[in-house]
């Protein structure tokens, strides 16, 4: 059963390895889950997944995989679970629902129908007015109207019933598929970092210990060199105004990010897309503006090219002299681009637009083309992929 | 194993899948790894396992600079060879020169410890590769002395993380993991209630809304974290705010009393004072 299970957890894109099912299995063995779906769910998560914006993807996988498993439980079990009718002594009834209880032929009827109606029930179920299940107008369930009701598997820490926890899928903002929000995006920048600061080192200078030891009659003379800090330079390109409006926070964010973590990092903004000119300072961004042939006079080949922008506009803008919405360009977008990517051939272009409509937006595919599809998503996946090609 | 299952102390509140967790690792002997926000407690894991478990804790901090090795053992070069030219006797023996790190400390100890590897994303990306092989087999060899160092129980360790640095796929099969997430209100009035039993209902109540309703602010940096709400708490208490104060300043001022224990940076304090004004507006027109 288990083995079924890893494998649809490898099927599902989570990389268990064999080490950790092993693992699962002792710890099982061992006793220290117990008996219950709920303490199993919580071990194997411990066991198995290793990244927490994995969790939503094994929160599903496991609902799929034991939901059966589950309701043969109950079949097993014959009656209703105890956990379910432990609340009856908890049932939040006024005096007046009380009343209406006395209607339905009382508290002992009820629990009596309670019990037939699961077994009747097959499946978890939601909504309508007769079985079990939330949001329903049946007297037992969970977020429903009936006064006479009986909850049954309403959050509430000591009663969940077991799918809950997983049904609830807490971690689904997590999921690294997912387009970034204000508290992914910090995880995600955090991976500029690892190729900003790998080969830390803080070591003794040998030849100029031995040299100053000499020159010292024989007697040590420590020499240190200071730790080597990372070269990687950095060239930014944002997008700004326009359609880039929706994406400002999140572009800021990154900047922010990107500033902090980059000795070298210099930053241009351009509208829409490349032409002959950039500008570093958006209130000036008429008269101050920096030729593109300064820029890489002025930048070796070694800085990483970066473009931030949703490449959304008019194909106009792209491959026609004078196609900028802003003022009359002389030579097409396209060729400014090239120009630019002749001199930085490590480049990539982030894009806060969802990878599903790219195919949809000329202009995108123009552009990607024109990158020689190294465009990825402004999300944790896609930046985590870019890096890579930068690399 | 019924006396050695970790279930949250006085302390410290413990969610269910935490307490599975944890009690994995000490039963399969596997290092356990933490991540979480920052604040919602997962050094103070390591002090509270410990202490529930009666163990002796030994504390690894790992900052930028700090290498496996210094978790091992130090060879003192420099002390040595300054030894040689002084003519000290103690120079002939290598074993005088090496220094023992926490890992060393911790293998050695007389009764199983817990060993915690605090902010291990903070030092070098190889960092967590070194350790394999002395997480694994708690065993590692001194190549100085050549002696085999092997650990007499071995330690439960607690690994902690703030997620800067990926860590390598070879090391997290090594681990049992563990994320925490933000306290749902419920565990959290369990958190309060544990640090400030005799706290009123009401001040609770109203500290509570309006924790989170600053945390539900749109936009902010850094949303305060538990270790905040505990350190407002404090500061309320300490000031004799009445729990009316805070109803108050919903409806009137908005400004929470003390904020300042909540926000920590003044992006975000502008941030929420410009919302309040707005809002403030809004209901005078």
């Amino acid at each position: 059963m288990l083995i079924r299970f890893f494998f649809m957890l490898r099927e599902g894109g989570l990389k268990p390895s064999i080490t950790e099912l092993l693992t699962l299995l002792a710890a099982l063995k061992s006793g220290v889950a117990g008996y219950s779906v709920e303490d199993f769910y919580f071990l194997a998560r411990a066991a198995l997944v290793k990244d927490e914006s994995l969790y939503d993807r094994f929160d599903r996988i496991f609902g799929a995989h034991f939901r059966g498993v589950e309701a043969n439980f109950r079949a097993l079990a014959g009656e209703v679970p105890e956990e379910w009718l432990r609340r009856q002594a908890e049932l939040l009834l006024s005096e007046e629902e009380r009343a209406q209880i006395e209607a339905m032929g009382g508290f002992e009827k009820l629990m009596e129908a309670l019990q037939k109606r699961l077994e009747e029930q097959g499946e978890r179920h939601e909504g309508g007015s007769k079985w079990i299940g939330t949001a329903g107008t049946s007297p037992f369930g969970a977020y429903g109207y009936n006064p006479e009701g009986v909850r049954i598997g309403q959050a509430g820490s000591r009663h969940r019933s077991a799918v809950k926890v997983w049904d609830r899928r807490e971690f689904r903002n997590l999921d690294d598929t997912v387009e970034l929000g204000t508290r992914n995006i910090k995880v995600a920048l955090r991976r500029l970092r690892r190729f900003a600061r790998e080969g830390a080192a803080d070591q003794l200078d040998l030849d100029a210990t031995i040299d100053s030891t000499a020159r010292n009659a024989g007697l040590l003379d420590i020499k240190m060199v200071p730790e080597r800090h990372n070269a990687i330079k950095v060239l930014l390109c944002l997008d700004i105004g326009g359609s880039m409006d929706d994406h400002v926070r999140i572009c800021e964010e990154l900047f922010s990010a990107a500033r902090t973590e980059f000795k070298h990092l210099k930053h241009y903004y351009f509208h829409n897309f490349i032409y002959e000119s950039l500008w570093k300072d958006n209130r000036r961004r008429h008269s101050e503006r920096v030729p593109l042939s300064e820029i890489t006079h002025k930048y070796g080949p070694d800085y990483k090219l970066v473009f931030v922008g949703d490449a959304t506009m008019s194909p106009y803008e792209i491959v026609y002299p004078g196609g900028s919405v802003e003022h009359w360009n002389e030579e097409p977008g396209a060729i400014w681009i090239k120009r630019l990517l002749k001199a930085y051939p490590k480049a990539i272009w982030l894009n806060p637009e969802p990878r599903a409509r790219w195919d949809y937006t000329p202009s995108i595919k123009l552009t990607r083309e024109l990158m020689e599809d190294r465009m990825f998503p402004l999300s944790i996946g896609g930046i985590d992929d870019g890096i890579k090609s930068l690399h | 194993m019924a006396d050695s299952k970790f279930k949250g102390t006085s302390r410290y509140v413990a969610t269910d899948d935490l307490m599975m967790a944890v009690n994995a690792a000490v039963t399969l002997e596997r290092p356990i790894l933490i991540k979480g926000e920052p604040g919602t407690g997962k050094t103070q894991l390591a002090e509270e396992v410990a202490a529930a478990l009666d163990r002796p804790l030994y504390e690894w901090h790992i900052k930028s600079t700090t290498k496996a090795q210094q978790g091992l053992y130090d060879y003192d070069a420099v002390a040595r060879l300054r030894d040689s030219q002084l003519g000290d006797n103690r120079v002939h023996d290598i074993a005088n020169y090496i220094v023992r790190g926490k890992i060393w400390e911790a293998f050695a100890s007389d009764v199983q410890p817990v060993l915690l590897i605090d902010e291990i994303d903070k030092a070098d990306i190889e960092f967590p590769n070194d350790l394999l092989r002395e997480l694994d087999r708690m065993e590692f060899y001194v190549y100085e002395t050549k002696e085999l160092v092997k650990a007499t129980h071995r330690p439960i360790v607690v690994i902690t993380s703030n997620n800067e640095k990926e860590l390598p796929d070879a090391f997290l099969r090594r681990c049992f993991f563990h994320y925490i997430k933000f306290p749902d209100t419920e565990t959290m009035e369990k958190i309060v209630d544990v640090h400030f039993p005799n706290l009123k209902k009401m001040l609770l109540k109203q500290a509570l809304e309006v924790f989170y309703k600053v945390r539900e602010v749109p936009g902010l940096k850094k949303k305060p974290s538990t270790s905040e709400l505990l350190d407002w708490i404090k500061l309320l208490l300490a000031e004799d705010i009445p729990p009316e104060a805070l109803r108050d300043s919903e409806n009137r001022k908005a400004i929470p009393p003390l904020y300042g224990a909540l926000l920590k940076n003044e992006q975000d304090v502008h941030l929420f004072e410009q919302l309040v004004f707005l809002d403030r507006r809004s209901r005078t027109q």
